[in-house]
């Protein structure tokens, strides 16, 4: 089975993020880029699913060139090689031109199988996978838990608010993970040395066939009209009790919506 | 130059991170209750840290002593009692089964210690005394047709009553030499072998995860085949494993001062008195500034030992610094973070609390602080005036 997952470089939660004066786009030098977290899942899940039914599993990135220490994460954790799509003329596309990137790209390179992250901690649209399925003309099975593939049949268990529903399809197909799946290995020495060795394709528009006025901050449909730091974490609410504190807490809780 | 390849830094990363998500949460409830780690310990195995210096023919990582030393670190930055138990399971226990085994005996040990499967520990301290070790030594071994028969007591001795413990390195005296003094030879003596008793655990000031026992020997017989090397040549073999040894102290000791910054350049942000975040109060930037100080020279003393050591030079006088700075280091920035901490620095719920009863075996284990100045002394050529 040819399996690609797909692998974004994000900004550290961790750290402070910002987006820039001049293009409103995300600042990625202002911090330190790491694997988007649902997407070390998406390729834990790769792994295992390779180990059970043979074949390879590539990591499909776009992002700048810093973005090569994502790959190379990947790589180590057992992934067997990468397409790296960079160009500056990549930059600032939205979820739409980017999902258009990736499947020229996916097109070209083939597939059995696409898997990645539900969403990413960045921008949160979380509507690649269902884009890129589009896109491709193949089913999209959102959200998983939980994979099997048995031949050219695949089953998911998609994760939804009541509980989970079953949903099967034939390959080639997309599918997105979600982190209940697996427990992502951390990659071996062994892992880390064997990365070096192999393959990173580099593609740019040209070898993606991608065309210029369908992506970056000009092929974009959306654009950021105007942003403003979040607001300072406001103190919290204090609710006494005199008797009736269990009332007030829920009270509370159902304003916000939590209940 | 002391610049990390790509490989190194994505190892010590990648083990940075596993401290911090998986020994982080865990670790402090462990340690009050001196349990040993065994979950932890079966991650660190699947990662391969426990494989780390050895050959992937022996079923290791493939890589050498200071990628070990890099991730002694990184856990120690963390905790202690994991960073210990790794650093003896692999540099005292598998490492000399390594460098002087027979291809049976490394066909036999190896890929269980490698994965982290089996723990190896090395008996070589006993009650009598660890500093002269030719003087302090009264364990025996006897050789009685093809077996060895071993009578004696060691002490202190990590990771010889867990689990998963296979086997112990013993040091005894196996003769007199020619020049009159005790013969030492290492025997391997397999967990379980009827005549060798592992009693309880010590209840330690710090460590408290890890695993310390006194081992006892009567009439414990095993096959000739266990002598480690050659015969005399025990006491020169554990020379050798405690030189590189105090590399990876001097990795964890580094460790634990980092792990001191770490914490608290975290708390004097948050802290605050006299209306403001004690981090604004000079004599508590300065107090953080010497941590970092002792922690990065510390650093650099030991990434140099471990160069020469790789490059095959001598790196006896380098090792012993590098011990010697870095537990100086780890003891300095205990002290003082628990101070930036205040009383709360003195709760076992907090990582420095921890850090503090941790660092100071660090000046102890694997030659004491003396020991390092008498080998320095001696390098420098003042042992015979
Ligand atoms: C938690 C823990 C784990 C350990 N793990 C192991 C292990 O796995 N294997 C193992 O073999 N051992 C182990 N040890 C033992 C450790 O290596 C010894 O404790 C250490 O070498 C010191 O020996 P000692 O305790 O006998 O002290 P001693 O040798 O009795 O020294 C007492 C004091 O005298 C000083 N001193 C001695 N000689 C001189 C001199 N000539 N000049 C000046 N000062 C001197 C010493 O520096 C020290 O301050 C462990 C110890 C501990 C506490």
């Amino acid at each position: 089975m040819n399996i690609v997952v797909c692998v974004k470089q994000v900004p550290d939660t961790a750290t402070e993020r910002k987006l820039r004066s001049d293009d409103k786009t995300l600042d990625r030098e202002a911090a330190d880029g790491v694997v988007n977290e649902l997407d070390e899942y998406a390729v834990e899940e790769a792994l295992r699913l390779k180990e059970a039914h043979g074949g390879e599993v590539t990591v499909l990135t776009m992002g700048p060139d810093k973005a090569a220490d994502t790959i190379r994460k990947a790589l180590a954790m057992g992934a067997d090689k990468a397409v790296h799509v960079t160009d500056e003329a990549l930059h600032g596309s939205d979820a739409l031109s980017t999902s258009y990137a990736m499947a020229q790209t996916l097109k070209k390179i083939g597939f059995d199988l696409v898997i990645l992250g539900s969403e990413s901690t960045d921008a949160r649209t979380g509507v690649l996978a269902a884009m890129l399925a589009e896109r491709l003309g193949v089913p999209q099975l959102t959200l998983a838990n939980k994979v099997d593939v048995a031949g050219s049949s695949i089953t998911i268990q998609r994760v939804t608010d009541y509980g989970f529903d079953r949903v099967e399809a034939t390959l080639p197909a997309v599918v997105s993970v979600v982190e209940k799946i697996n427990e992502p290995r951390y990659p071996s020495f062994k892992g880390i040395m064997a990365a070096k060795k192999k393959p990173v394709a580099k593609f740019g528009l040209a070898e993606a066939e991608i065309a210029a006025d369908q992506v970056g901050l000009g092929g974009a449909w959306s654009e950021v009209a105007e942003f403003a730091a979040a607001p300072p974490r406001a103190a919290g609410t204090v609710v006494k009790d005199e008797g009736d504190g269990g009332a007030k807490t829920a009270e509370f809780l159902a304003a916000k919506k939590f209940i | 130059m002391h610049r990390l390849s790509d490989e190194y830094e994505a190892l010590r990363k990648t083990v940075g991170e596993f401290a911090r998500d998986v020994v982080a949460p865990v670790i402090g409830d462990l340690y009050e209750r001196c349990e040993f780690p065994y979950d932890i310990v079966r991650q660190l195995g699947a990662m391969g840290v426990f494989g780390l210096p050895i050959p992937e023919e022996h079923g290791g990582m493939g890589g050498d002593y200071f990628a070990l030393c890099l991730a002694l670190e990184e856990l120690a930055r963390v905790d202690s009692s994991v960073a210990i138990t790794v650093e003896a399971a692999v540099s005292l226990g598998a490492m000399p089964i390594y460098r002087f085994g027979t291809p049976e005996q490394r066909e036999r040990w190896l890929p269980a210690l490698a994965a982290g499967e089996m723990l190896g520990a090395f008996g070589l301290t006993e009650p009598g005394g660890g500093s002269d070790v030719p003087g302090g030594m009264r364990t025996t071994a006897v050789l009685d047709g093809d077996e060895w028969v071993i009578n004696g007591t060691k002490a202190f001795i990590t990771n010889s009553g867990t689990d998963i413990t296979g086997v112990v390195g013993v040091a005894a005296i196996t003769g007199t030499t020619e020049a009159g003094k005790p013969e030492i030879s290492t025997i391997l003596v397999p967990s379980g072998t009827p005549g060798f008793t592992v009693s309880k655990k010590y209840s330690k000031v710090g460590w408290s995860a890890s695993d310390t026992r006194e081992l006892s020997f009567a009439d414990c017989r095993v096959p000739a085949a266990n002598l480690l090397g050659e015969r005399g040549r025990g006491y020169a073999q554990f020379l050798q494993t405690l030189d590189e040894g105090r590399i990876a102290i001097a990795a964890l000791s580094v460790g634990l001062a980092q792990g001191c910054v770490d914490e608290s350049l975290r708390y004097v942000r948050e802290r605050r008195a006299f209306g403001h975040p004690i981090g604004h109060y000079q004599a508590i930037q300065f107090k953080v500034a010497d941590m970092e100080v002792r922690a990065h020279t510390a650093r650099l003393a030991y990434y140099h030992a471990a160069e020469k050591m790789l490059a095959g030079e001598p790196f006896k006088k380098e090792a012993a610094i590098a011990k010697l700075v870095a537990s100086n280091a780890a003891m300095d920035n205990a002290r003082d973070a628990t101070q930036v901490f205040g009383g709360y620095g003195f709760m076992n719920e907090f990582p420095v609390g921890r850090f503090y009863r941790d660092a100071k075996i660090l000046e102890i284990g694997e030659g004491t602080s003396e020991v390092q100045r008498m080998l320095i002394a001696r390098q420098l050529g003042l042992a015979d005036l």
